[in-house]
């Protein structure tokens, strides 16, 4: 170890929800030059830097601007202020009295302890290897988002002639992206009978450029030896099997995966949080404290967010969360949360019944439901109650439990959210 | 009368709006936009569709090839190839600032085309 250093709050991830977090737990009183940034790139930005399109910051700052745009602002606050930020740096470890193991071309391998740590390390798509997908292994098969770094950062169309499978917003993204440098993309297939990408990128990026939009429809076959020549595609049922007989070709040159993405946890991992097997993030409070004390999680790393504006809004929460706990908090006294009929997560997972203040329940359904209401109760009690035209997994929700009603709740009681008829 | 149902784009929230048009296609009825920034695309995509246009443009002499750039407002929809051609056979020497003006008047539409981040 070539040093030892000190800081109240380390932050892993110097995207969105890592600088959000740094500047909140200063906002609520950490000395900055106490707080530190470990960011593996070059720069802070992390994954907004080549999402060059508009669509950020309607929600946090009420204006319309693009993605490095959006980092850009927040990057303009951190460096206004005595934070520490360490790009470059990787980060090995971390163990469980809250040291942090990191390393750097300058200092080699280094530790720092911490009061309190924020996990921001955010998410990656989901590889090729976890689909499944006969045929050999040509060049021209890449995820949507490495085909965005080529196009917006590098200045490089990898492709031509582009399918597009799953109906993520990165691929319905750069579906109009590729489109509009020239490319031909034939059609974006989606293996779920509804798109889980959000509803204004199906119309701003496919139906303007006529590009086809196959539901419950999957690539069964890469075709092409040195590069990709085409793929077959074909319908599938219900448990979603391919249908034999309704396979067709497609001549292509590329094949985009869209088809999710994962949170990044392996640091996680290692300290052995609780973590949810829905959202595959860590399980957390409604400070995103996870279950280890004094280790926050925030951004896609706790939950795959479909805004960067909600990102900064839950990440404000974990960097007060960590200053709360760096000043010395309270022993946490216990609900539990969770969703059923059609609900599929929650976060936060508990929530601590001292808490003065309103609490947000981010949840994501599982299907696409029409004319519902969403319910939520505790112990028989209803909480809330709003009626919803409609609900889709591509779209997280929330709900609000007032501070009143914690107050009235029992350690160990379960607050529940469902979908119930309108 | 006609009646035309879209799903706004003018931020995520992507609701849902119902404009009804008279004989003479003029709009009588926004239904649904919960926004004023909504009922104006409503307006404009039954008459005139806009749309606003990022890309990137070449960069000469910094440490990236390319810089992300977008239209400082919309452009009309039917020009967004004529205005990627612009955009493509531009350049600008790094570096670059983000809001710097990198095309001026695009099209002659009164739209400039701003960059959108730092290239040193």
């Amino acid at each position: 170890m070539s040093k030892i250093l000190n800081y109240d709050l380390v932050v892993v991830g110097g995207g969105p929800a890592g600088m959000a977090a740094a500047l909140s737990a200063k906002d609520n009183g950490i000395p900055e030059e106490n707080i530190i940034i470990l960011e593996r790139s070059d720069r802070l930005g992390g994954i907004l830097e080549q999402c060059i399109h508009s669509g950020f910051g309607a929600t946090y700052f009420g204006e319309m601007m693009s993605g490095p745009e959006y980092a850009q602002r927040f990057i303009d606050l951190v460096n206004e202020t005595k934070i520490v930020v360490e790009t470059d740096t990787m980060v090995l470890n971390l163990t469980d009295d809250n040291q942090v193991i990191c390393s750097n071309k300058e200092d080699g391998i280094y530790a720092i302890n911490a009061k309190a740590i924020v996990l921001a390390m955010g998410c990656r798509e989901r590889p090729r290897g976890a689909l499944d997908i006969a045929g050999s292994r040509p060049a021209g098969v890449m995820s949507a988002g490495a085909a965005q770094k080529y196009v917006n950062i590098d200045g490089y169309m990898p492709g031509h002639k582009v399918v597009i499978l799953g109906s993520g917003d990165i691929g319905l993204i750069m579906a109009r992206r590729m489109t509009l440098e020239g490319a031909k993309v034939e059609c974006v297939c989606e293996v779920m009978p509804y798109s889980g990408g959000l509803q204004r990128n199906i119309v701003q990026c496919l139906e303007d450029f006529d590009i086809p939009l196959y539901l419950s429809c999957t690539v069964v076959e890469v075709h092409g030896k040195d590069r990709v020549t085409g793929v077959t595609i074909a319908n599938v049922d219900e448990k979603m099997l391919p249908i034999a007989g309704t396979e067709r070709y497609i001549e292509c040159d590329t094949l985009l995966l869209s088809v999710g993405l994962i949170p990044e946890n392996e640091l996680s991992r290692q300290i052995n949080l609780e973590m949810d097997p829905i959202t595959r993030g860590p399980k957390v409070n409604e400070m995103r404290e996870t279950s280890k004390r004094g280790v926050f999680a925030c951004g896609n790393v706790l939950q795959v967010h479909d805004l960067v504006d909600f990102v900064t809004q839950e990440s404000q929460i974990a960097g007060k969360g960590a200053a709360q706990y760096i000043k010395g908090a309270s022993e946490p006294k216990y609900v539990t949360c969770k969703g059923i009929n059609g609900v599929r997560y929650t976060v936060p997972q508990r929530i601590d019944i001292n808490n003065q203040e309103e609490v947000k329940i981010y949840f994501r359904v599982a299907n696409v439901y029409k004319d519902k209401r969403v319910v939520v109760t505790c112990g028989g009690k209803e909480l809330w109650n709003r009626k919803k035209l409609k609900l889709a997994p591509g779209e997280m929700e929330n709900v609000f439990i007032k501070p009143e009603d914690l107050a009235q709740m029992n350690e160990g009681d379960e607050i529940v959210v469902s979908i119930e008829e309108a | 009368m006609t009646e035309r149902n879209l799903i706004c784009i003018a931020c995520p929230r992507g609701c849902a709006i119902k404009v009804t048009l008279d004989d003479n296609k003029e709009v009588v009825n926004i239904e649904g936009a919960t926004c004023k920034n909504g009922e104006e695309y409503a307006r404009n995509e039954v008459t005139h569709p806009m749309r606003n246009l990022t890309s990137t443009i070449k960069v000469t002499g910094g440490i990236a090839n390319v810089a992300p750039v977008r239209t400082n407002g919309d452009i009309p929809k039917e020009l967004l190839f004529d205005a990627m051609k612009v955009i493509n056979q531009a350049s600008v020497a790094a570096p670059v600032h983000v809001g710097d003006v990198v095309i001026e008047n695009i099209l002659n539409t009164g739209i400039d085309v701003i960059a959108t981040n730092e290239i040193a």
